[in-house]
């Protein structure tokens, strides 16, 4: 692919060895046990996996807001172990500052860089400009709809030039078409920027579409289940999302979750004592249903 | 291209086309046709109706109490509650044009607005400073909040004899009591907003670059400043409070002592006045800080 820049040295994230178990106060809560990935630079790799099977623990750990239990989550061979802007992240949540306007938000980690102010203003006009934002440039977030304000959150998150860019599932309460136009605004701003971009989701569709690489994660406690590259070409058209190759991937990917799923479900489900459900659904077993 | 982060790779120069027709969002208005008067009119007219129908019930409200009220005290009606003695409106009126004339009323007003502004400011700028820095550093939260919360039920007119004892002069004691009643819903509030803050847009801040310092001032204050308001909205209303108190209490000037004066000395229609000048001087007041509330926090404002 003429697209990548294998030259450049920047944004190779490795873990290794990795597991992350939470304090609580029934003992340890085991969330992702000895995983290893990698990120090359420049690639767009997901993570993909049953839901509380520790793909945000996974994220989180390597954005430096939480320390491998055992392991190391290392950048370009430098060692994680706290938040950086190095590490650009785009949350779930809407995390834009309310007190602060779109142009203000973006212009956020230039201005913690100490940035003079115009020289900032500028920077934060073009970046907008890029996502085609710029009218709303003195808006308060609030004023904004959920695509906006998420593509807010990824031009803040990449205006300070970060070597990766981490996201959280960041479609996940967009409509269909929104998440549609802001996957193609990603893969452009990747494109451009050539950062390398590690993302959660649980939308099999959107992992496949826009992925070089897809992690498919096991039910809790979390480790990696499969590694499946994308084989197909850019510039990726919608078009594409129907071509056998894309199906076949579709296909693997759905049958590898749905297995991981199901135990997730099932261990939920024996834990609540519940296994009595099988009997009222008349002899058909859940598995069955499902 | 200025932006760092492009700045990066400048050979690479794809149009910046195709992101902006995918986004496709600002669909730039054109420019509306001049529209006249009367159509301006007409849509203010609609933006605001739901506004004007409250003003006008609100004014017809106010004119139907003034007209109980005058009717109660004309008939000096004694019904469980003896209104024989009520000086009516129209008598607190002339009393009202008598003392815009008499520098003397004039004087207990600006002599208690001085005491608010002293005592307030003070609860101020001293209470909302400790409930960020107990809102951030759990030590300073566990040294001070104890001692805050035993003070705190204490109501600040149960403090005027402790008050006389502790300070030389009157004065000093009258303006301690405004302080201590509003420095309390000050800090609860400020504390409280700081234990509201959404974690998440720390964490933002933190992955933007952001070090202790800016996360405080960019991050935990702004957010902060909704519960900040509310606290000194209530603070101001506990301080003309504990302010009237003490000066009923103590005083020898001031709008309380007036009050209390004009029933000493049989003049009911001073105590009306006193009251509504009470009244108005604290509504004022709370309107001032819920305009700069709205000049700090243009964010919320619709
Ligand atoms: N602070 C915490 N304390 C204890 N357990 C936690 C904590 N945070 C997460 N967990 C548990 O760890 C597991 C992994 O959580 P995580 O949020 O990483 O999952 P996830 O894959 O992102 O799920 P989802 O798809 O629902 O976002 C979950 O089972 C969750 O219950
Ligand atoms: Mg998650």
């Amino acid at each position: 692919m003429s697209e990548m820049p294998a030259n450049t040295s920047k944004g190779h994230i490795e873990v290794r060895n990795f597991s992350l178990a939470y304090e609580t106060i029934e003992g340890p809560v085991q969330a992702v046990t000895d995983t290893q990935i990698h990120v090359k630079p420049g690639e767009f790799v997901s993570i993909v996996g049953p839901s509380g099977c520790g793909k945000s623990t996974l994220l989180n750990a390597v954005a430096g807001f939480l320390k491998p239990t055992t392991g190391v989550v290392t950048v370009d061979g430098e060692r994680v172990n706290g938040p950086s802007a190095e590490r650009g992240m785009v949350f779930q949540q809407y995390s834009l500052f309310p007190w602060k306007t779109v142009r203000e938000n973006v212009e956020f980690g230039l201005k913690m860089r100490g940035m003079p102010r115009s020289q900032r203003e500028r920077a934060a006009r073009t970046l907008l400009g890029l996502a085609g934002l710029e009218a709303f440039e003195k808006h308060y977030p609030e004023k904004l709809s959920g695509g906006m304000k998420q593509r807010v959150g990824i031009v803040r998150a990449l205006a300070t030039g970060p070597k990766v860019l981490l996201l959280d599932e960041p479609f996940g309460a967009l409509d269909a078409q929104t998440r549609v136009i802001m996957q193609q605004i990603l893969t452009n701003m990747w494109q451009r920027l050539k950062i390398s971009v590690l993302f959660v989701t649980h939308d099999i569709d959107e992992a496949i579409f826009l992925s070089d690489r897809v992690y498919c994660m096991t039910a809790r406690p979390g480790s990696i289940k499969a590694e499946i590259p994308i084989p197909l070409e850019r510039p990726r058209q919608q078009s594409m999302m129907m071509s056998s190759e894309f199906l076949a991937l579709r296909r693997g990917l759905m049958s590898l979750i749905r297995e991981e799923s199901l135990k997730a479900m099932g261990g939920e489900i024996s834990d609540l004592g519940m296994q009595g459900l099988n009997i009222e659904l008349h002899g058909h077993s859940l598995v069955e249903i499902l | 291209m200025s932006s760092p982060a492009l700045a990066r790779h400048p050979e690479d120069s794809m149009p910046a086309t195709a992101v902006a027709e995918a986004g496709s969002a600002p669909a730039v208005t054109p420019p509306a046709p001049p529209v006249s008067f009367g159509t301006l009119a007409l849509r203010w007219y609609r933006l605001n109706r739901a506004g004007l129908r409250a003003t006008a019930i609100g004014i017809i409200s106010l004119l139907a109490f003034l007209l109980v009220w005058h009717l109660l005290t004309t008939y000096r009606v004694v019904f469980f509650v003896r209104f024989t003695n009520v000086p009516s409106p129209l008598a607190v009126y002339a009393s009202f044009t008598k003392a815009m004339h008499d520098p003397k009323f004039l004087m207990h007003i600006l002599l208690s607005c001085r005491r608010i502004f002293i005592g307030f400011s003070l609860a101020a700028i001293i209470g909302v400073p400790l409930g960020l820095i107990m809102g951030r550093f759990k030590l300073v939260h566990e040294i001070i909040f104890p001692v805050a919360e035993v003070l705190r039920p204490i109501p600040a007119i149960a403090w005027v004899p402790m008050a006389i004892m502790l300070w030389p002069t009157n004065e000093q004691s009258i303006v301690f009591i405004t302080f201590l009643g509003s420095f309390f819903p000050i800090l609860v509030n400020t504390l409280h907003g700081m234990s509201l803050v959404d974690p998440v847009l720390v964490r933002a801040a933190q992955c933007l670059g952001a070090r202790e310092r800016s996360i405080f001032r960019e991050v935990y204050f702004p957010a902060s400043l909704p519960h900040i308001f509310t606290g000194l909205t209530v603070g101001m209303g506990v301080a003309w409070v504990s302010l009237i108190a003490a000066e009923m209490i103590s005083g020898q000037y001031g709008i309380g002592y007036f009050t209390w004066e004009a029933y000493s000395l049989v003049q009911y229609a001073d105590i009306a006045l006193g009251m509504i000048a009470i009244g108005v001087l604290g509504l004022g007041s709370s309107l001032l800080i819920r305009g700069a509330g709205q000049l700090v926090m243009p964010w919320r404002s619709t």
